[in-house]
């Protein structure tokens, strides 16, 4: 009998994370590079915690904006190499939503780990311990919505030499929303303020996200797959 | 429903000879239209009650700033025609635009900088518009480092127009999430780059260099577009003879 | 039941299918021959659907699969030049999860096409470890676990010695005796001792 929609999904999922934690090295990488960036910046900027705290929201975004590509190297790149995405392409399931699963995947291993440790680096650049939880909300959805947009790019660098930098050249003129809406979500919750309303444009950006990148990253593999 | 058009749409030696044919008359017109918007915009038109001289800039800043755009779409829609319908030919148009697009914003970035050294006393300002144009010309860069990253032609075809397409739909996103950074931090900005109030004498010419800018894109593209359909097409038997 | 028509395909400037046609039926299999870039892959994966011929047609139960591209590939194992495998994974693992997204699949039921294929002993392995007949052997299980009608073989038998060789030729056989179609290109040579084969030589490039 074919299987269900949501159990592929669930295969799909249970096998990256599998693999994931068969190497949890690759887990880890982007994670300590965000740590490593966050702790650069006391160095070439200020060790005051009030100019910091400045910063703060620019540096943890930028910071999670190039860890996330970092890992975004890994949501296709193996899978391409070794047959899994054209056994996908031919499983007679939707393609749309196997990606999905997979996108969903990649973000609970690299965005949702990166948005839980993200208040340690917060904390060292003077974030005062109300805005954490704001802060971890906004670079939880925001990073969502960067890996399904990263999914996009991914897609597309398959069939390209050099995939890497021009992978993130891709990528980053289009996560520029992202990065508005959540340096200015971190900016106000460290103001104290509501961070609502960025927040619901993060939202936004999400739900159009789930709607169409994984149908743009099908295509995009697809044609990869050529 | 007669679809013949449809086909020799589709057809490249039908839009080799199409393109060879009107490219004169669109360039044509666009010097004559761009000579005369030129004479209205710098030497009939009123100097502006505040920015002085300054101000005649927009005449070529505001055209080239919208030709970037209009660039951009237009690409988009070749690139989704040529997905859609697998038209060669539209793939080849979206891959004409790019360069020219790109080169408009280029223009309207410089423009807009030399503009901005008398109204704000520097070249640069992170004011919106700016900045949108900058991140659009860093969106041809990714449309044009995809395209010249992947060796098979097809295969960069169709990669690239997917990318467009996915662009197209970001434009407005970036533009309306720059507006928001914007207002943030409008004390940032020590003056907006105002829209004058335009009297007709100041806006003819304007809307004449528009006309005269978007006839010589057309121009370029069917230009650029007869280049690589003979890039193309090189084992084809047509283009011998065309080149014979 | 498996038609191609007038397949024109182009890589870049190469002309690589020039008007490929053929035909298979239930209990039939189509051995492709020819030289090294003669188009034996481009045409397995063109039928697959993973390349977009520029003319010509694959159709399938009498409609143009790439209209009814699920349910064409529901009934399609397509086997590459790399068998498909994960190799931070065992074999078990492995199929348990890429056939597992096609259909059903119950333990007993892997554990009897790795018997088949001999790769029992190595089941649990991870595939990294293995030797590339090994694999092979790992992927055609999977092939036959599939439960495709239309098997599409790319080389199976590289790698493998005389004795996966024979396996090989038993499996289709049985495929075809099942009422499948195969399409194998094959360079080495194969023996089929039963069922209807057809040859397809696509000639020098």
């Amino acid at each position: 009998m074919k299987t269900g929609a949501v159990a592929v999904a669930r295969l799909v999922a249970a096998r990256d994370l599998r693999l994931a934690f068969r190497k949890p090295s690759q887990l880890l990488q982007p994670l300590l590079f965000f740590m490593i960036v966050a702790t650069l910046f006391p160095l070439t900027l200020s060790p005051e915690l009030s100019r910091l705290r400045d910063a703060a929201p620019g540096v943890l975004w930028i910071g999670a904006l190039l860890s996330s590509l970092l890992a975004l190297e890994f949501l296709f790149r193996d899978d391409a190499q070794d047959g899994t995405l054209e056994q996908f392409a031919l499983s007679g399931q939707s393609l749309t939503w196997m990606l999905f699963a997979k996108t969903c995947t990649h973000w609970l291993l690299s965005g949702l780990p990166l948005a839980s440790s993200a208040p340690i680096a917060a904390l060292a650049l003077g974030v005062p311990g109300e805005a954490l939880w704001s802060m971890v909300a906004s670079l939880a959805l925001g990073s969502f919505a960067l890996s399904l947009l990263g999914a996009i790019a991914a897609g597309l660098t398959l069939g390209a030499r050099r995939g890497g930098v021009l992978l993130s050249l891709l990528t980053l003129p289009l996560s520029v929303p992202v990065l508005v809406f959540g340096a200015d979500a971190t900016q106000r919750a460290i103001d104290g303020a509501a961070i609502a309303p960025p927040m619901y444009m993060l939202g936004a950006i999400a739900v159009l996200g789930v709607t169409l990148a994984p149908l743009a990253a099908a295509a995009a593999v697809r044609i990869g797959l050529e | 429903m007669n679809w013949t058009w449809f086909h020799r749409l589709g057809s490249p030696p039908h839009v080799y000879g199409f393109a060879t044919r009107w490219t004169p008359w669109f360039g044509g017109a666009a010097a004559i239209a761009i000579v005369v918007a030129l004479f209205g915009g710098l030497v009939l038109a009123p100097e502006d009650y505040q920015q002085k001289d300054a101000f005649r800039m927009v005449y070529v800043h505001a055209p080239s700033a919208w030709l970037s755009l209009m660039a951009y779409s237009t690409m988009a829609v070749a690139a989704a025609v040529g997905l859609i319908w697998r038209m060669k030919v539209a793939h080849s148009v979206a891959a004409a635009c790019a360069p020219i697009g790109a080169w408009f914003t280029v223009a309207a970035l410089g423009t807009g900088m030399l503009w901005g050294k008398p109204m704000w006393g520097t070249y640069w300002v992170w004011d919106p518009r700016l900045t949108s144009e900058l991140l659009l010309l860093f969106l041809y860069f990714g449309y044009m480092g995809l395209r010249a990253a992947i060796e098979d032609p097809q295969k960069a075809d169709k990669a690239s127009a997917v990318l467009a397409i996915v662009g197209v739909v970001n434009v407005p996103i970036i533009k309306f999430s720059v507006t928001w950074w914007n207002s943030l931090h409008q004390e940032a900005t020590v003056m907006r780059m105002g829209k004058p109030t335009m009297n007709f004498d100041m806006l003819w010419p304007l809307l004449l260099m528009f006309l005269g800018f978007a006839l010589y894109f057309a121009a370029v593209v069917l230009i650029r577009l007869r280049a690589e359909l003979l890039r193309r097409e090189r084992g084809a038997s047509w283009v011998r003879e065309v080149l014979a | 039941m498996l038609s191609v028509s007038g397949l024109h395909l182009w890589r870049g400037d190469r002309h690589v299918l020039r008007g490929v046609s053929f035909a298979a039926n239930p209990g039939q299999c189509v051995l492709l021959t020819g030289k090294n870039g003669a188009g034996k892959t481009t045409l397995l994966r063109a039928i697959a659907g993973l390349l977009d011929p520029e003319e010509g047609e694959v159709s399938w139960r009498g409609a143009p699969a790439r209209k009814t591209r699920d349910e064409f590939h529901g009934e399609l194992a397509y086997l590459g030049h790399e068998p498909p495998l994960k190799g931070d994974l065992s074999a078990r693992e492995n199929l348990r999860f890429s056939i597992g997204i096609r259909r059903d699949v119950t333990r007993e039921e892997i554990d009897a096409a790795l018997a088949r294929t001999g790769a029992t002993d190595f089941a649990d392995r991870s595939t990294r470890m293995l030797s590339a007949g090994q694999r092979r052997r790992v992927a055609l299980a999977g092939v036959l676990l599939s439960g495709a009608v239309l098997w599409l073989l790319d080389e199976p038998t590289t790698n493998l010695d005389a004795d996966g060789q024979r396996l090989v030729a038993s499996l289709i056989e049985e495929q075809i005796a099942r009422g499948g179609i195969v399409v194998a290109a094959v360079h080495h040579e194969l023996t089929l001792s039963a069922g209807e084969v057809v040859g397809l030589d696509l000639g020098v490039a």
